[in-house]
């Protein structure tokens, strides 16, 4: 049976600060799939991932999640739309006015307004399964950018979202730990089944946990093959790309 | 013609900006009927704003009321008139002082505090982070700030008077040899309940738009470190600018 698609990005168009970043991009993930999205820094993959929660309105073109679009959504219609997803942001986002148990208990808190005891039971289970039940009273400033961006997953996944989408989890990271939360995300995708899409420079490590891959290049999904097709090189883009050559399709001014 | 694009543009720009920082209050007040208001954030808030703020108002309504007093006297003594020092430090400071300076001195601690705290939420995404979560910001983050500004500064404006008045008796008793029973005496002839209403009414009006300013100017931050420092300062600037303006307008308004 085909899975329902959750998340359909068609023609999008944006223009920021006089640059065109986005032009024509289209992507569309089923149910139950995470798509990685590749591709040059600073080239649209972020600002693609804010126009799927709302946080930026594409100037031209529709997204669509579960059917309803988002781009012509009133702030109460993109609340609703939002309670659906979980966001990993790139540097993690947490609240540093509070400790970290805070953090994760926020939408618990502010959101489904449960009970302190429920809150404690379920912020603490979330945190261990991300192994930071001994930081939970620390404050983000003091801990290390492997436990923010846990804690982070942690925050994003304790609603139990549909879709969960991932800035760079990894990015700035050493390679064990970087592997040990990719290993992590595919676990909670296996449990829970969330759609996502992932942003990342892990190639090929973050290609274990995906099932399509996405090249973002001139502001467009240039190619959407699987992982395995992806690391066969027959794109020229996406070859050159992948193993980080300076030679190829791909012309920058890089110093 | 490209002298009349640039003006016209710069002044769709100014425009587009008042525009959008009206919306900003519409929407946080409108907040208060569709979220309602959280107790516990706005008492929090209105101890960070007011609390933590009453130690700075009190010396500056002290030293506000001695120099008054001294300044007064040196005045008064040219009309032989010194019996009206307390009256002319009561009236000072209720009609102006009280509430213009209160409105300053918390711009200058709180509101800068809450500018920069918000702008480095802004650029470190934890705003975007609390919208996908669902909270909207205005109601988590600006509408506490706001009524705990309307609760706080008249509190404080009412402090800074009576200590102001108090400071202004230090001087005129203790240095000026007069005596306290004139001080106070001639005070509760002069001073109508009117100019105490009109002076809470400015300090309502100027915790609006003091809060107004600093919480949108952070909630508008761009641009990492730099930008929170230069928002900070521009709301500081823009505060003490817009409470003269409001001021002086208030004052017609509100007449004698």
């Amino acid at each position: 049976m085909l899975k329902p698609v959750v998340i359909k990005a068609d023609n999008l168009y944006k223009t920021l600060q006089g640059q065109e970043i986005l032009k024509g991009f289209s992507l569309s993930v089923k149910q139950g799939e995470i798509v990685a999205i590749i591709g040059q820094s600073g080239k649209g993959k972020s600002v693609f991932l804010k126009h799927l929660v709302g946080l930026m309105k594409p100037d031209s073109g529709k997204i669509t999640i579960n059917g309803v679009d988002i781009t012509s959504a009133d702030r109460k219609g993109l609340t609703n739309v939002r309670k659906k997803f979980g966001y990993v942001f790139q540097n993690g986002a947490l609240l540093d006015s509070m400790n970290i148990f805070d953090n994760v208990a926020l939408p618990l808190r502010e959101v489904l307004n449960l009970k302190e005891d429920e809150v404690r039971e379920i912020v603490l289970k979330e945190l261990e399964l991300v192994g930071l039940r001994d930081a939970v009273w620390k404050s983000p400033s003091e801990v290390s950018g492997g436990m923010i961006r846990r804690v982070a997953l942690a925050r994003a996944l304790v609603m139990r979202p549909e879709i969960i989408l991932f800035d760079e989890p990894t990015t700035g990271l050493d390679p064990i730990i970087s592997r040990a939360i990719l290993k992590h995300i595919r676990l909670l995708h296996k449990k829970y089944k969330f759609t996502g899409v992932l942003i990342t420079h892990q190639i090929p490590q973050a290609f274990d946990v995906v099932q399509k891959v996405a090249m973002i290049y001139e502001g467009k999904a240039v190619v959407v093959e699987t992982p395995e097709n992806i690391m066969k090189c027959t794109h020229p883009i996406v070859c050159q790309f992948i193993h980080g050559r300076l030679d190829g399709p791909i012309k920058e001014d890089y110093f | 013609m490209d002298f009349i694009s640039r003006t016209g543009s710069a002044i769709i720009d100014y425009l587009h900006k008042r525009g959008q920082s009206v919306f900003f209050l519409f929407h946080a007040l409108q907040c208060a009927v569709t979220c309602g208001c959280k107790i516990k954030s706005i008492l929090r808030q209105t101890i960070f704003i007011g609390v933590q703020s009453s130690f700075i108002i009190i010396l500056t309504g002290f030293f506000t009321g001695m120099v008054i007093a001294l300044q007064g006297f040196y005045s008064l003594n040219k009309f032989g008139a010194t019996a009206l020092l307390g009256p002319a430090v009561a009236l000072t400071l209720i009609r102006e002082l009280g509430p213009v300076l209160t409105a300053i001195m918390v711009a200058a601690r709180a509101g800068s505090a809450l500018t920069a705290e918000i702008g480095s939420m802004k650029v470190t995404e934890q705003i975007d982070a609390l919208e996908v979560m669902g909270i909207d910001p205005y109601a988590y983050l600006i509408l506490p700030n706001m009524v705990a500004a309307v609760i706080a500064i008249p509190l404080l404006t009412a402090f800074f008077n009576v200590v102001g008045i108090w400071g202004g008796c230090l001087v005129s008793v203790k240095m000026l040899s007069l005596s306290a029973g004139s001080y106070f005496g001639e005070m509760a002839s002069y001073v109508e309940m009117r100019d105490i209403t009109n002076s809470i009414i400015k300090a309502v009006v100027f915790a609006i738009v003091v809060f107004w300013i600093c919480l949108y100017v952070g909630f508008n931050t761009k641009g990492g470190a730099k930008g929170v420092s230069s928002a900070t300062t521009k709301a500081v600037v823009l505060s003490a600018i817009y409470i003269f303006i409001w001021d002086y307008l208030l004052t017609s308004i509100l007449g004698y």
